[in-house]
């Protein structure tokens, strides 16, 4: 356990070439294994959300490559990266996304919905389990534009984790938060890296954070430092 | 594999939060659709009525001698001058009578004939109706009543007294309503009728008849064909016109060729006698199809309009769906789908309100001179534009919704979550 490389990265280059040429992510390689803890940091605009979206598989704009489970889903198609990223990755956003017009739990519950393994009842309990993980189960039904936005970061949390994903990744998830809600989500990544065998590769400027995961890659200038 | 359970209820909540959107894109659909269907049924109707006015009791051949000069004048047949040019000055009608010549063996002929579904003879004649020292020109029509009614509605136009009872009497007549109602004569009186020759017979009125066209009404009365072959002092076989009616109105104009031929006389079919009366049905039904065309397109518009609106504010949406995994495809058809909806909620609310409407329509009154068997506003409920218009709201809706929709599809989340 935990030798295999569920996320390898492979000489990635990204370029932005609007308004000017510029080399934004320069030969990044590394591996995150299963169950391992990973989390980024760098100062702003070294490029760590570019790399995340890479690896996210949204962006597919860069150069090298990058191995899921030990396959290769770079150069695959759309269609089958949105199945690769419904099922296998959970995305926390540096902002908190949920649609506005669905309830709290409609949110958590789509992905899985999309996915469509279970029935409608236990994607319901599923998620109804998950906001209980992140004690916003209260807020279940309400409008998702009608909650604060520190509960909104802990919805898209519970949101990242309905599919049971191999890899969760997250641009300053606990940005919004206060340090007791950030200090929970901690624990609950802890404990999720460790029961459930779950990797995380996490973005964060808040250094507390950072060194109570396993590893920390420190970036800059579009380059790995030191990982 | 596509998921029409989410993509439904995604556009579902999509529509239901902007109901007041929703509602005017598919009250734009439903304005189109239901003034199709209005305008359609009626004009059909209209059309339909018109048919059955000119066309029902038009024969789809009429046979008759047209009086006209000879095609070959005596001095063509002098051998001397055969290769010379001859110019002949005031040529007259050739002498001859009005009768159809052959006229039993034509008719044993064309009742043989499978393609024909009746062929009854008409005996035409000029006269005087006298009303003291008055006498007013007219037309006496020889007919053969029941099978007039059979073919050609004649009853339709018998609007006081019966057809049966011309057939009952001997001397009866049907009169012109216009004859009737300048002569002041009502049914049981009794007309005086003079030949062209001067005789004088009484005959009694047991209808009147109104086509609908004054020129008509104001001149031409009915009677049997035995009593106006009687009154003319012509034998049995004296008929001056054969009406004839197909089973298939498509073999007119083959069998109105052959007759010519065979038999030295005039036959006019029924698409040369009506040809203008077709380019009005057809031009009717271009400006209906034009203007409901138009309607849908400025329906298509709107709808087009609200989605592209909708895609702009739901980019976030668009993105976040993406990122957990639904694929372009899945929110190319989740606005697709919403395009539909409005198609179907709004076309199927245009079929109801103009079946409605045109119900209304169909129970007003509309009664006129010159057409006495219409009572109310003439309207066609064929289904078959129902179906056209359901498919014309879904269609045009689909082709309004795809464009924003390709747009949703291609939407990068990366770009859309960047911008925040
Ligand atoms: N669409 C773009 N076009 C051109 N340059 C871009 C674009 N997006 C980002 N950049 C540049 O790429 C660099 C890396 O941006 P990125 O968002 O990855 O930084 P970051 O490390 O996440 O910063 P932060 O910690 O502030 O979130 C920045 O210098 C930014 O200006
Ligand atoms: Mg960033």
């Amino acid at each position: 356990m935990g030798i295999e490389n569920i996320l390898e990265a492979r000489e990635i280059n990204k370029y932005f070439r609007e308004p000017v040429l510029f080399h934004v992510l320069k030969d990044i390689s590394f591996g995150i294994k299963n169950g391992e803890f990973v989390s980024i940091m760098g100062k702003s605009g070294c490029g760590k959300s570019t790399l995340l979206y890479i690896l996210s598989t949204m962006d597919t704009d860069y150069e090298g490559e990058l191995f899921l489970n030990g396959k290769k889903i770079t150069g695959k198609h759309h269609e089958d990266l949105a199945k690769i990223r419904n099922q296998n990755i959970g995305f926390v956003f540096q902002f908190h996304y949920l649609l506005s017009e669905f309830t709290v739990l409609e949110n958590v519950m789509l992905p899985a919905k999309k996915l469509g393994l279970k029935s409608l009842q236990e994607i319901e309990h599923d998620a109804m389990e998950k906001l209980k993980l992140l004690h916003i189960d209260d807020q279940a039904k309400k409008l998702a534009s009608r909650i604060s936005g520190g509960q909104k970061q802990r919805v898209a949390i519970a949101r990242a984790l309905i599919n049971d994903p191999a890899i969760i990744m997250g641009d300053e998830p606990t940005g919004n938060l206060d340090s007791h809600n950030s200090e929970n989500v901690m624990d609950i990544f802890k404990a999720l890296a460790q029961e459930r065998n779950l990797s995380l590769l996490i973005v964060t400027h808040d250094t507390d954070f950072a060194e109570k995961t396993d590893r920390i890659i420190e970036m800059g200038d579009g380059r790995i430092l030191s990982s | 594999m596509i998921n029409w359970r989410v993509i439904l209820s995604i556009s579902r909540t999509h529509l239901l939060t902007r109901i007041k959107q929703t509602a005017i894109a598919a009250l734009g659909v439903t304005f189109g659709i239901g003034t199709f269907i209005i305008l359609v049924s009626f004009m059909t109707g209209l059309n339909g009525l018109l048919d059955g006015l000119i066309l029902d009791r038009t024969p789809h051949v009429h046979i008759y001698n047209e009086i006209k000069p000879s095609e070959k004048q005596p001095v063509d047949l002098y051998e001397k001058i055969k290769n010379s040019f001859t110019k002949v000055r005031s040529i007259k009608p050739k002498l001859t009578q009005r009768k159809i010549h052959n006229a039993l063996p034509l008719m044993d002929q064309l009742n043989n004939d499978s393609r024909v579904k009746g062929a009854i003879p008409q005996l035409q004649a000029q006269m005087f109706y006298i009303s003291g020292s008055i006498e007013l020109g007219g037309n006496l029509v020889g007919i053969d009543v029941l099978e007039e009614v059979r073919l050609f509605n004649f009853g339709q136009y018998v609007v006081k007294g019966s057809p049966e009872a011309l057939d009952n009497l001997d001397n009866g007549i049907l009169i012109g309503a216009g004859v009737a109602k300048k002569m002041s004569l009502d049914v049981g009186n009794t007309v005086q009728i003079s030949t062209v020759r001067g005789d004088l017979f009484p005959l009694k009125i047991v209808g009147i008849y109104q086509s609908g066209l004054a020129e008509l009404d104001n001149v031409q009365s009915f009677a049997n064909l035995k009593t106006t072959q009687r009154i003319l002092g012509e034998p049995r076989n004296y008929f001056t016109d054969i009406n004839v009616k197909l089973h298939d109105i498509e073999d007119a104009v083959p069998m109105a060729k052959q007759i010519e031929k065979q038999f030295d006389l005039t036959a006019v079919d029924i698409k040369t006698a009506n040809a203008q009366f077709e380019t009005g049905t057809s031009i009717r039904n271009l400006i209906t199809y034009a203007v409901s065309i138009t309607l849908l397109i400025v329906a298509g518009f709107g709808i087009y309009n609200i989605l592209n609106m909708l895609i702009y504010e739901k980019m976030n949406d668009i993105a976040i769906l993406k990122a957990t995994g639904f694929s372009g495809r899945d929110v190319k058809y989740i606005f697709i789908s919403q395009a539909i909806l409005i198609g179907l909620v709004g076309g199927i609310l245009g079929l109801l309100i103009g079946y409605g409407i045109s119900v209304v329509i169909d129970n007003l009154p509309f009664e006129t001179e010159a057409l006495p068997t219409i009572k109310t506003f003439p309207v066609n409920y064929n289904p078959g534009y129902y179906i056209i218009g359901i498919t014309f709201a879904m269609v045009s809706t689909f082709l309004a919704g795809y464009l924003p929709a390709r747009k949703a599809q291609k939407i990068d989340p990366v770009e859309i979550i960047r911008g925040q």
